[in-house]
């Protein structure tokens, strides 16, 4: 796909309900701005998130894809993010050999606390994402291209 | 199809100032299965939730997306305005289009645009959304505490004051724990026993708890609310209604062999015996290792002696079962074993002691019957070193890499009683650091080093080395003045790091809580639920948790009483319908769910199933929704997909990322 000027990456958030969550509320309401392309999903835990929802992301034009989660060891559920670290660290390793460049994988931890660190870490991921521009190599292959 | 109805809020001009709500509404329109779409300026309002109310109605909605605030705010708001309308509450979706939206973008287009996306996002979801009902179960009015130390003492009585029954079981023979082991205790330097007895009375006379010692816990089942736990009472060959408690059985046991654990093995007792005299109950048991009688069937002396005919050789083990709605663990912690550090020939000399050792020879019940004496010869030592951080802070796995917490301020304690007490015998303290970080702590460090004259060295000791005139020689080095040190003492004392009863990993397993690599309990978050074990309807008490002091302890012990106590005032416990099941058919059985489940929520029955017309008795998994939390771990972990989560199901996030990338 060429890069046209206004071309506006899509990035999906997947953010854990009790950290996160609270991390991106917290960013909203001191008014600490990021890019419009991210859209948050809200999951129980980080642990939650499937290794399948993120290639499906991919398969159906997302740009970039960033997990976040409570903190190691302030996980709600104590060992959520341990799990979600690990499963994390294999796909995008796997996504990395196939293409999709680690720029547009990240995992992240936010606290409740944190609304600064997610608004800096959306800005930065979104930039990254940018300058690789879109991405290509798991888009549905019966649609576009 | 179902029929969704999507409510766009302005937040007065909160939302409406960077999202053209209108807009929102129209695209609203367009998307599959929305019969009806407005805005309001305050959807929240009496007047907005009368609008949900009447669409609800007129159109016949089955589903409901919001656009508004974060779901943190307003969430059950409109999970109730549905729910008295007539439409499950979890049909209801929000989609966060102030703080994830209209709080943090200035252009009106861009902002209006990804509130589109999310509300479709909503709408997508929603129409995945299964009614769920949220469970009840009702809660035994009966609390347990496991551990009869301070900690456990103390969680009982607040407990029973408020009216809710306890059972205490403590596997010594008596209740008092480690502090009843205590002479005196830092800051204040009040009798450990002085203060401690009065609780223990007060615990054994309350109406409200009954006190199971020289008993353990053998098998736990159920979940929060409804335990259901069987207690070993092990014999004790003495009747409890029948004893007195008069103490002759004891003086008059030829047995007098066995090492006395109370006193830390300094010194003997006899077969029969109760661990100090201010036991409670003031009941003794017998040694079954050491009892003459019980072993060759000669002796019996002791039921000779006994006036009141209590001694019964024939009693057995017992197993009681018993309902609680919740358990308290406060198993506490024991000094670690110094095999590992060979240097301070702890295991070669007597004079080499540990300081719960010393609080025992200090104390007038002790083996010296308070004297500060060598164990070696009885002779008054001149000199004394101790060493701080035996085992803490440790970097290698000889020891811990933990803080012990209390060492720093029960050395300071000692060396002052020691001064006070003995001002001709010189104290000389080694340290890495003093860390005194309490009420009252600094002062009470300095008030040894400058009115009690205690010599204070910063540094480590390499050896200890025993002398044949019986002295000790001790190696160590001064880093201050950078310089080695050896100085000849008459008793070496070793501020022995701390670790949680051996017990505990038995307990912990049983209970499904947690504990980290060093054995402590894990709180459900270390910082706002440190008294709540990562499963529900357990709570932790003292330092089972982590290295206390006593003040820290009895805040503690009170604090889980309360969590406790809000538990057992609930007749009924909502529990969260947004929880794991398995797909009958997807699943085989394999296990691995089990093993990520963080609360052990996840069982295995045979059960059977009819695969397309083939019935067959497969092994399932079930997951108990009482005790699932929801985190979704086991949906991630199961290979066969049968795993899912109600509430965030496999398909309804794919709905929601499909929407987001259409
Ligand atoms: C040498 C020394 C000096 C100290 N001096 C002071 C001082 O001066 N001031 C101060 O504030 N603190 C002092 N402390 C700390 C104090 O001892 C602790 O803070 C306190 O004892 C903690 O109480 P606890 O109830 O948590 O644990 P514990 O006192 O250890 O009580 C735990 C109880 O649980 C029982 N138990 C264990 N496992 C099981 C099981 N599986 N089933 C049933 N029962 C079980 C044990 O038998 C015990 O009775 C000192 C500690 C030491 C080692
Ligand atoms: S019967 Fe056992 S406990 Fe009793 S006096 Fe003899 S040895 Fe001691
Ligand atoms: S969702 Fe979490 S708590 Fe529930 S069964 Fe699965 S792993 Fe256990």
């Amino acid at each position: 796909m060429p890069v046209t000027e206004n071309w506006k990456p899509k990035i999906v958030a997947f953010c854990c309900n009790w950290c996160s969550y609270a991390g991106a509320d917290l960013a909203g309401s001191s008014r600490l701005a990021y890019p419009a392309d991210v859209k948050i999903i809200k999951v129980p835990c980080s642990c939650r998130v499937n290794p399948m929802f993120i290639l499906r992301a991919f398969e159906k034009g997302a740009d970039g894809v960033i997990l976040c989660g409570c903190h190691p060891g302030d996980c709600h559920y104590s060992t959520g993010n341990y799990y979600a670290r690990r499963r994390m660290t294999l796909l995008f390793s796997m996504l990395d050999y196939l293409g999709v460049e680690e720029g547009r994988t990240r995992v992240e931890w936010v606290s409740a606390a944190e609304g600064v660190k997610f608004s800096e870490t959306m800005n930065s991921f979104v930039e990254k994402v940018r300058a690789l521009g879109p991405n290509v190599r798991l888009g549905d292959l019966r649609c576009k291209n | 199809m179902r029929r969704i109805g999507v409510f766009v809020c302005h937040c007065g001009s909160n939302i409406a100032a960077t999202v053209d709500v209108k807009k929102v509404v129209e695209m609203a329109l367009k998307e599959q299965g929305v019969v009806h779409a407005e805005d309001y300026p305050y959807m929240c309002s009496e007047a907005g939730q009368v609008k949900i109310a009447e669409a609800i109605k007129e159109h016949k909605l089955e589903g409901i997306v919001v656009c508004s605030c974060s779901p943190r705010m307003h969430e059950a708001t409109f999970r109730k305005c549905a729910e008295r309308n007539g439409l499950n509450p979890y049909l209801v979706e929000i989609a966060n289009i102030r703080e994830h939206c209209s709080w943090i973008h200035k252009d009106m287009a861009e902002a209006t645009e990804k509130a589109v996306i999310l509300m479709r996002a909503a709408v997508a979801k929603v129409h995945l959304n299964a009614p769920l009902q949220a469970g009840e179960s009702a809660v035994t009015k009966k609390a347990l505490v496991i551990g009869g130390g301070i900690a456990g003492i103390q969680t009982a009585i607040d407990i029973a004051d408020a009216g809710y029954k306890v059972d205490i079981v403590e596997k010594e023979p008596s209740i008092g724990g480690r502090m009843s082991q205590l002479d005196k205790t830092f800051p204040t330097l009040d009798c450990s026993a002085c203060i401690l007895t009065p609780k223990m009375v007060e615990a054994a006379a309350h109406e409200n708890i009954t006190i199971h010692t020289w008993s353990e816990v053998e098998k736990v089942s159920g979940f929060v609310g409804n335990f259901t736990v069987d207690i070993r009472k092990k014999a004790r060959y003495v009747n409890m209604d029948k004893c007195t408690g008069c103490g002759v059985c004891q003086e008059k046991c030829p047995s007098k062999k066995p090492l006395n654990e109370f006193n830390r093995g300094l010194n003997t007792r006899s077969a029969i015996y109760t661990p100090f005299a201010q036991a409670i109950p003031n009941v003794p048991v017998i040694d079954a290792n050491a009892c003459i009688k019980l072993n060759t069937g000669k002796c019996g002396i002791c039921e000779k002696f006994c006036q009141v005919g209590a001694i019964d050789y024939t009693q057995k083990d017992e197993i009681i079962t018993e309902q609680y709605g919740a358990i308290v663990v406060a198993t506490g912690f024991d000094t670690i074993k110094l095999d590992k550090y060979g240097e301070y020939a702890y295991n070669e000399s007597k004079d080499v002691i540990t300081s719960l050792e010393l609080e025992r020879i200090m104390n007038a019940a002790g083996p010296t019957k308070g004297h500060l004496e060598r164990l070696s010869d009885g002779k008054a030592p001149k000199e004394i070193v101790f060493i701080q951080c035996v085992g803490s802070r440790c970097s290698d796995d000889r020891g811990k890499p933990y803080c012990s917490k209390i060492c720093c301020m029960y050395t300071a304690k000692h060396a002052m009683l020691i001064r006070d007490k003995y001002p001709d015998t010189n104290v000389t303290v080694f340290y890495i650091d003093v860390r005194t970080p309490g009420k009252n702590f600094d002062e009470f460090y300095r008030r040894a080093v400058e009115d009690y004259g205690v010599n204070y060295v910063k540094g480590q000791v390499g050896k200890v080395a025993p002398q044949p005139d019986g002295s000790l020689m001790v190696h160590g080095v001064d880093l201050l003045e950078n310089k080695q040190i050896v100085k000849k003492a008459d008793m070496v004392v070793l501020a022995t790091a701390i670790e949680p009863n051996p017990d505990v990993r038995k307990i912990a397993t049983m209970l499904t809580a947690s504990i980290d690599t060093n054995n402590f309990l894990t709180e459900a978050h270390p910082k706002l639920r440190p008294v709540e074990s990562p499963t529900a309807g357990v709570f932790l008490s003292g330092v089972c948790q982590g290295p206390k002091d006593i003040p820290e302890t009895v805040a503690q012990a009170g604090a889980a009483a309360v969590k406790v106590i809000g538990l057992l005032a609930k007749d009924k416990l909502k529990t969260n319908p947004c929880t794991a099941k398995a797909d009958e058919l997807r699943c085989n059985g394999c296990s691995q769910c089990a093993n990520v489940c963080p609360y052990g929520a996840i069982s295995y029955e045979t059960k059977q199933v009819n695969d397309h017309g083939i019935r067959e008795d497969r092994r399932i998994a079930v997951v108990n929704s009482a005790l699932c939390q929801g985190c979704g771990a086991c949906t991630v972990t199961c290979p066969s997909g049968a795993m899912d989560l109600q509430g965030f199901s496999n398909r309804q996030i794919i709905a929601e990322v499909d929407a987001i990338c259409r």
